[in-house]
């Protein structure tokens, strides 16, 4: 059955899950403050599919080919450069005023217990 | 070392990079450093691909991908680096729904450029797969950056027969796949890309304006699988490493983001499908109860005698972009020798953390912005609560009422001060939507109208009193 499916295709899956696993695990505790440039990061990285663009503008033939590979190697030159310039941008406020920052990223909103209004934030966080 | 192992190396570097850089963003302190290294991991990537055979050979492609790249610098640099604060989200946004969009032309260009009915079975549900979630995101995306951008309106939008409709879309694509898997029919390929996208756009329709960062999160995610799916029909790993690991940390992170707000990812996508929540739980009717409505002359009177002012900022005032208005009124006040501090709700704003940074950008200064939990301890000697576009963070029935949605989620304590007053566009409630009880409390007042024109008199109203 694998045959079938061509050689590769089984790696490829695998690397797929793998790649799943490793996602999932390395933002596992992102304080909520982060949330935002952490978004707009990974937003830049799937910019990677420039590479993929660039492949099949590269390979081309015939007007409809081209014209959408051309429109896709556009697109995707926008999404790395405008996601990795936009979040740079977002850690660059951030930077500005450390300790404001911190003190929200400890006041994580989760809402697990009926929080006293003193205590609303951090406590529900820790 | 052949080149193409060189190729493969040079590759995980580059991913290598991307996983250390959503480990860096992870946590404050490495944040930038992640960002950079992602950028060069990416960098490396693009500069290596020029020296595959597949991309230099033919050198009039070569020339139209250099053209290519160069307009999207041209157009995207500056875009990203001109954006103010506020529109920061929608940036995102349309970043992120291009991506998509490219992902989905990479999908349809392969599927045009085989020989035809020579793909396998699984080649066409790779392509599909990225034509169909690519589209999705592409016009979800729009969308969203439509709304936020206020190119429309920014309330969930619903028609009649919405769910018989939408399931109708939905089960027209189901079997478009199946017959293009059968058929290998290019026009049928279109005809799924074009219902994608419609797809795509009635599925952001009916969520609201407050609930788009969570929208925009998933639809990330959605493009990574697309960018993924990609990387299975053109057998590159990196791209289905570095798809796929947004597409996790991005459901990962969407799920984080949807409990910050103290709402489940169902709840957001599709409670404005059904009719609108009424969670109010043994709350008395709202119609049975009156609002104070005043002007803003009596508010600006109320404001300019008290002695402490906390301004409570919410989505209405990123909405309106009246932070910088807000700022003025602070100053009037301050003028006046009343203490203002802003209480800052974590998730105030269009997105965790956002308030914050719109406020930093109107040069509030630091110390004037409050947490949570000091600006709780603070509000019980406070005059008056200004509660600026913000609902759900002030609402009590966070603490009081169990059967509500928002039940445990930490506000902040409005209800304390000595009086309440919201600035707010209507009764409507927010985008929890659910019923307010402090709306109808006696110590409130409520002032109609848009954030801004309404601080903007009370601006006036406060230097007059």
């Amino acid at each position: 059955m694998m045959a079938a499916a061509g050689p590769g295709l089984m790696t490829f899956i695998t690397v797929f899950v793998l790649a799943a696993f490793v996602g999932y695990e390395v933002v596992s505790k992102v304080p909520s403050i982060l949330h935002t440039p952490l978004m707009s990061g990974s937003n830049a990285i799937h910019g990677i599919i420039l590479v993929g663009t660039m492949i099949v503008l590269g390979q081309a033939h015939g007007t409809a080919q081209l014209t959408l590979g051309f429109l896709a190697v556009v697109l995707a030159t926008l999404n790395v450069v405008g996601g990795f310039v936009v979040t740079d941008r977002m850690l660059h406020m951030f930077r500005a005023k450390p300790a404001d920052r911190k003190a929200a990223a400890d006041a994580k909103a989760s809402g697990d217990t009926a929080a006293k209004p003193e205590d609303g934030g951090a406590g529900a966080a820790s | 070392m052949s080149r193409a192992t060189a190729t493969d190396l040079v590759y995980l570097i580059a991913i290598v990079g991307f996983i250390l850089a959503l480990k860096g963003l992870s946590s404050p302190k490495r944040a930038r450093l992640g960002n950079l290294v992602g950028a060069s991991g990416m960098l490396v990537a693009v500069a290596w691909t020029f020296s595959l055979p597949e991309v230099y050979s033919h050198t009039r492609n070569l020339v139209l991908i250099i053209i290519a790249i160069a307009i999207g610098a041209v157009i995207g640099v500056p875009a990203a680096r001109l954006v103010k604060m506020t529109a920061m989200p929608q940036m995102v946004a349309i970043f992120n729904g291009v991506g998509g969009g490219a992902a989905a032309l990479v999908s349809v260009t392969e599927f045009i450029a085989a020989p035809h009915k020579s793909l396998a079975i699984y080649r066409i549900i790779e392509i599909l797969f990225g034509v169909l979630v690519g589209s999705v995101s592409l016009a979800g995306s729009t969308i969203a950056f439509a709304k936020l951008q206020e190119l429309m309106t920014g309330r969930p939008i619903t028609y009649p027969a919405q769910q018989p409709i939408n399931a109708a879309i939905g089960v027209a694509i189901v079997a478009l796949l199946v017959v293009t898997v059968v058929t290998a029919s290019t026009t049928v390929l279109v005809i799924v890309l074009v219902l994608s996208l419609a797809l795509g756009a009635i599925f952001v329709l009916p969520i609201g304006g407050a609930d788009t960062p969570v929208l925009i999160s998933l639809l990330n995610a959605f493009t990574g699988l697309a960018v993924a799916a990609s990387g299975f029909t053109l057998n590159s790993t990196l791209l289905i490493v570095a798809g796929t690991l947004v597409g996790a940390s991005g459901t990962l992170l969407t799920r984080m983001m949807s409990q910050a707000m103290g709402r489940s990812l169902p709840n957001i996508l599709f409670s404005a499908f059904g009719s609108v929540v009424t969670a109010s739980g043994e709350g008395p009717d709202a119609e049975g109860r009156s609002v104070r409505a005043g002007t803003a002359d009596d508010i600006g009177v109320l404001l300019a005698y008290a002695r402490k002012v906390a301004i409570i900022p919410g989505y209405g005032l990123a909405v309106a972009q009246a932070q910088h208005t807000a700022r003025e009124l602070a100053d009037a006040l301050a003028a006046r020798g009343v203490e203002v501090y802003y209480a800052i709700h974590p998730v105030a704003g269009r997105m965790p953390g956002h308030m914050n940074v719109l406020l930093a950008e109107a040069n509030v200064p630091y110390d004037q912005l409050e947490e949570m939990d000091d600006a709780n301890q603070d509000l019980d000697s406070t005059d008056v609560a200004l509660v600026v576009g913000a609902n759900d963070t002030v609402n009590p029935a966070a603490k009081n009422t169990p059967g509500s949605p928002i039940y445990g989620m930490p506000i902040i304590n409005a209800d304390r001060a000595t009086n309440i007053v919201f600035l707010k566009r209507s009764m409507r409630p927010g985008f929890a939507g659910i019923d307010n009880e402090l709306l109808y409390d006696p110590k409130t007042t409520m002032l109609f109208g848009d954030a801004k024109d309404s601080l903007s008199k009370l601006v006036a109203a406060v230097k007059a009193a």
